[in-house]
């Protein structure tokens, strides 16, 4: 069991926590993920690390609720626990002084994106950082962002906030000043992250990606998250997840992440189900305790 | 040992009552099984064990030869003549106790263990005719030791101050676990996975080996007083350097098993519809995704779809059988050679065979077919023909010319073996491996290149047996309990 220090959410449906998990804090690098399950009948998904703290043994994550597993994650409150979590899983990134690197982050890749974009900052990168979400409430992490960059530039979809429009008009601006750009990392959501591999392709700009295909052990052991690399199978796991953008085939990671979809949304409906029953329920309890108290 | 009714003493004479000739009249006892159609829709257990008569009966079969070649051919050299003689004598606990001098694991054994290559092999009785049913007699030994012996009865050893981390707590780990913990070492094992029992947890279905079993004798290691850790993937959570140094562990096992599914590398393998064997097997037996939703983790519709195993070993097996329980239409094992060349393991072929399974052998894909929507729909065949034997003794598979078929599949399972895990050798400097990648260890003492850590099981020699990764965690519980002993690498 690994309990959760603190649990809050930074932006909606999506939450941070503080994880105790000393062995992990100690070990993380850059770049790595973990793999949690929340309780015993609970399904095993690759989760990012935002960063650690090894002195006080935590590793904090970042959560948006997409289906079953997600949501429930992110109705743990500070004090629960989840039942295993393991890592630090997958190679760390490639840090070195390349010169200036953009770092860009979609929703919330910008979670895994950022201790990348901190090491590289401190390997002596120039970090010009671009992150971008649907609306302004989606935008994370940047004040963070902010403090280890130096630059940063934020989009959003709606133009709510900074410049309308995607993270991707952004970089196809910057290359068109003639700004340098020695090195893309790109961590989104796969539309994301291919438009970026397209666009630097051209321009012949070395392009790493985080990709996050369907995984169970993340050891190596299941090959279950096999990503088409210039026609060879390759494991996110244990090859990645970091990836050369312009050898990944995007499409068959977008076709392999859709394979369980019917259960997904089966599942998903099974547990709105059961919560909208709690609530409905949840008056009642209190009467029965209450009662229970006079006897 | 750790059992108190284990007895000390030399071997008594016997009290089997019949003379040799009336023990070799009496037929080999079969052991009961769920009917075939029953069975092939379920993950309960198939075989169903002896009771105390059939296995006192199957018992006094053995003519308790003067060198017996069944405890020789045995990997981890368990006292077959001695267990045996105490089943006659009605004594099934001290059969249990004398089976735990050599085999911490006699429940698991008794039921995955490929006697049919080992101890029945060496049985003299095999030569005359059909060979003692030692698998069924340490089945029923190890089952009626699971519900009457009470684990609060153990007694631990004295501590010796020396701490051992194990790596992996698969077949050998847990054998290498066993073996130090009842001379004293305080044993520590790392598990990556959330469950205890490597490959015999998420590899090996629930028909053949139910998990309540693993489980009840990882309880019994937990009572000698091994100390277990899941959770923890050793190369990434912890180093084996972190191991040595900062943890104080006097000798590292590493024992991590199989690598990372192979698979064939022609066109259409990134289909959705196609699996590897551990993939599919991990589902079902570690995630519990038959039980789908009950339990969250998916999987593929089987029902009354055309399923096919790639390959011939009893990964495939347990494979295909498991297909036909999640309801698949037609399941069928596809294998390049001849079913002579199968490395599965007989009773499995046949209980594949009874449950309905279709063997279509010397065939091989050449190419997975796109339903245009990034579903399998089919793969496209050849036909084979056995050829002068390869590296590995067996007849070569030569594709026959013109020989090319289709046929409609939905899903499609790679049963074609692993490839050494690269964790562990790329963050341990000095740990010396093979061309292949798997880590090169003494074949007697299972020393690696790296003082004080040693290496067995399928890390070590690729994919081969859980009773042959036993041996190799015994082999190596000795050499270490040596080197904690006197220092000496």
């Amino acid at each position: 069991m690994f309990k959760i220090v603190h649990a809050q959410f930074i932006a909606p449906g999506i939450k941070r926590f503080v994880i105790e998990a000393p062995r992990i804090a100690r070990k993380q690098r850059p770049g790595q993920f973990v793999i949690i399950r929340v309780n015993e009948t609970g399904e095993r998904i690759p989760l990012t690390i935002e960063k650690s703290d090894p002195e006080k043994g935590t590793v904090n994550i970042v959560v948006q609720s997409i289906g079953k597993t997600t949501n429930m994650l992110n109705a743990l409150e500070t004090g629960d626990s989840i039942l295993d979590i393991v890592g630090p899983l997958g190679k760390p990134s490639e840090i070195e002084n390349f010169g200036t690197v953009v770092v860009m982050g979609g929703g919330v890749g910008t979670a895994m994106a950022y201790p990348s974009a901190s090491a590289l900052k401190k390997a002596g990168n120039r970090v010009i950082t671009i992150i971008g979400g649907r609306n302004k409430d989606l935008v994370i992490l940047e004040k963070e962002m902010r403090e280890v960059s130096d630059t940063v530039f934020v989009t959003t979809d709606d133009g709510s906030y900074g410049d309308k429009g995607l993270v991707t008009d952004r970089l196809r601006q910057l290359i068109e000043n003639g700004t340098r750009i020695d090195e893309v990392l790109a961590v989104g959501p796969i539309p994301m992250m291919k438009a970026v591999a397209d666009m630097t392709r051209k321009e012949r700009i070395k392009t790493i990606v985080s990709l996050n295909p369907i995984m169970i052990d993340g050891t190596g052991m299941c090959g279950g998250c096999r990503i088409l690399v210039e026609g060879k199978s390759e494991f996110a796991c244990v090859d990645g997840p970091e990836f050369d953008a312009h050898r990944v085939d995007f499409a068959v990671l977008v076709q392999r992440n859709a394979m369980y979809r019917e259960a997904e949304k089966l599942s998903m409906e099974e547990y709105r189900q059961g919560v909208e029953k709690k609530k409905a329920t949840a008056a009642e309890p209190e009467v029965a305790c209450a009662l229970e108290g006079k006897k | 040992m750790s059992t108190p009714s284990a007895p000390k003493e030399p071997p008594k004479k016997s009290s089997n009552p019949l003379a040799n000739k009336d023990r070799m009249k009496i037929p080999r006892q079969h052991m009961l099984e769920q009917l075939p159609q029953v069975r092939n829709k379920e993950f309960t257990e198939v075989n169903l064990g002896y009771s105390p008569e059939l296995a006192r009966q199957e018992a006094l079969r053995c003519i308790e030869c003067a060198k017996p070649a069944c405890v020789d051919t045995c990997p981890v050299g368990v006292k077959v003549k001695d267990f045996v003689q105490l089943i006659v004598d009605g004594d099934f606990l001290g059969a249990a106790a004398k089976i735990r001098e050599d085999n911490v694991l006699p429940a698991i054994t008794g039921r995955v263990c490929p006697q049919e290559d080992h101890c029945e092999h060496g049985c003299l009785l095999n030569k005359k005719g059909q060979s003692l049913g030692i698998g069924y007699l340490e089945r029923f030994v190890a089952d009626y030791e699971r519900k009457h012996f009470d684990i609060k009865n153990i007694v631990k050893a004295t501590p010796t101050g020396k701490k051992v981390a194990i790596v992996g707590s698969g077949p050998s780990g847990l054998t290498a676990a066993g073996d130090l913990v009842t001379k004293g070492h305080q044993v520590h094992v790392f598990e990556a996975l959330h469950e205890i029992g490597g490959v015999l947890v998420y590899g090996i279905p629930e028909f053949r080996l139910p998990k309540a079993i693993i489980r009840e004798q990882v309880d019994y290691m937990r009572a000698m007083g091994v100390e277990f850790e899941t959770d923890v993937v050793v190369g990434r959570t912890v180093t084996i350097d972190e191991l040595m140094g900062e943890e104080g562990y006097d000798a590292v096992f590493i024992g991590t098993g199989a690598g990372l599914p192979q698979f064939m590398g022609i066109p259409g393998e990134h289909l959705n519809g196609i699996y590897s064997a551990n993939e599919f097997l991990t589902r079902i037996n570690l995630m519990h995704a038959y039980e789908f939703p009950k339990y969250d983790e998916p999987m593929v519709d089987f029902r009354g779809k055309n399923v096919a195993v790639i390959g011939g070993g009893n990964t495939a097996l347990d494979a295909i059988r498991s297909s036909l329980r999640l309801g698949a239409g037609k399941a069928f094992i596809l294998y390049r050679r001849s079913e002579a060349e199968m490395p599965a393991r007989i009773e499995e072929v046949k209980h594949a065979k009874e449950e309905g399974i279709e063997f279509q052998v010397l065939a091989a894909p050449l190419e997975f077919l796109d339903d245009g929507k990034g579903w399998l729909k089919g793969a496209r065949c050849q036909k084979m023909e056995l050829g002068e034997p390869d590296s590995s003794g067996r007849r070569r598979p030569v594709p026959i010319p013109g020989s090319e078929y289709e046929i409609p599949l939905a899903v499609a399972i790679m049963a074609i073996g692993t490839t050494a895990n690269p964790i562990i050798r790329q963050t341990t400097p000095g740990l010396a491996t093979n061309k292949r990648g798997y880590i090169q260890a003494d074949e007697t003492t299972q020393k690696t290149s790296r003082k004080g850590v040693f290496a067995g099981g399928d890390i070590v020699t690729g994919g081969a047996t859980v009773i042959l990764a036993m041996g190799a965690g015994r082999r190596a519980a000795k050499a270490i309990h040596e080197y904690l002993t006197t220092g000496e690498w």
